[in-house]
């Protein structure tokens, strides 16, 4: 239960940041996913990203920092396990399940449904 | 008449400042609340997961099973309607990400499977998977130079 409100908690803050950015900046959201990603990678390689996993655990995770975190897990994983090779294979390699789920998804649910006309 | 009204303009920031309606406080509010549901029913399927899986895995198995959630409310066109009312807080999760790859896939199926679905669905992740590929190549490339 404990870990329910600290996930609500992390993960409502994540986006409250988002909704500023976008209201304050005008970032399209777009925009805003990749910095997250990119937020989320350069926080993950610091470290900092780690601690707020661990106590938000899917408030950390879910939101797209979440994401770019495990691009930077696997990619120092990686380098840690096969060296300089590492460098191209972690990244990505971490990644993989969610980015083949959005292809996947993506395409069977395009198949069976139709564009709405405007 | 002079101080009056530098008087009312000060009174009207004042209101500016406090007032819990402005809408980016309002949208804030809704971001909170939408994005910490997204991320506390993550947070029940992740323990539900982690039961028989490793962290790892269950890790996993929560992506795939919100983005699927989230690929199905977008084919019947819910998601949209909750991201009017949620902005950021549907946008930032990573059923957002699912959103942005499904919705311009079943919209450009008029232009093809190939060309139209299949090119398409990229046209907001693709940015999102360059700019974190490169972002690990650095981090990779500093933590195998300087980091270890």
């Amino acid at each position: 239960m404990i870990s329910l409100l600290k996930a609500f908690l992390v993960g409502g803050i994540l986006c409250v940041i988002g909704q500023i950015l976008i209201d304050k900046t005008k970032l399209t959201s777009g925009r805003i996913l990749v910095i997250y990603v990119c937020a989320g990678c350069i926080l993950g390689a610091l470290g900092i990203y780690k601690p707020l996993k661990e106590f938000g655990g899917a408030g950390a995770t879910v939101p797209l920092t979440g994401f770019g975190y495990l691009l930077a897990e696997g990619v120092m994983k990686e380098v840690d396990s096969s060296g300089f090779w590492g460098i191209f294979t972690g990244g990505l390699k971490a990644a993989s399940g969610g980015i083949t789920a959005a292809v996947v998804f993506a395409f069977l649910v395009a198949l069976v449904t139709n564009p709405k006309e405007k | 008449m002079d101080t009056s009204n530098r008087a009312k303009q000060e009174y009207d920031q004042m209101v500016k400042k406090a007032s819990p309606n402005s809408p980016i406080f309002t949208n804030c509010v809704k971001a909170f609340f939408s994005g910490g549901l997204i991320c506390g029913f993550g947070q029940l399927l992740l323990d539900y997961f982690s039961k028989t899986n490793s962290e790892d895995d269950a890790a996993l198995m929560l992506s795939v099973t919100l983005i699927a959630i989230s690929a199905v409310l977008t084919g019947f066109g819910l998601y949209e309607k909750m991201g009017k009312q949620c902005g950021a807080g549907t946008i930032v999760p990573i059923t957002g990400f699912a959103n942005s790859v499904v919705s311009p896939a079943i919209e450009f199926k008029k232009e093809g499977l190939i060309f139209g679905t299949g090119a398409k669905m990229f046209i907001l992740a693709g940015p999102v998977i360059v700019y974190g590929t490169l972002t690990s190549m650095i981090v990779g490339i500093i933590y195998y130079f300087i980091g270890r």
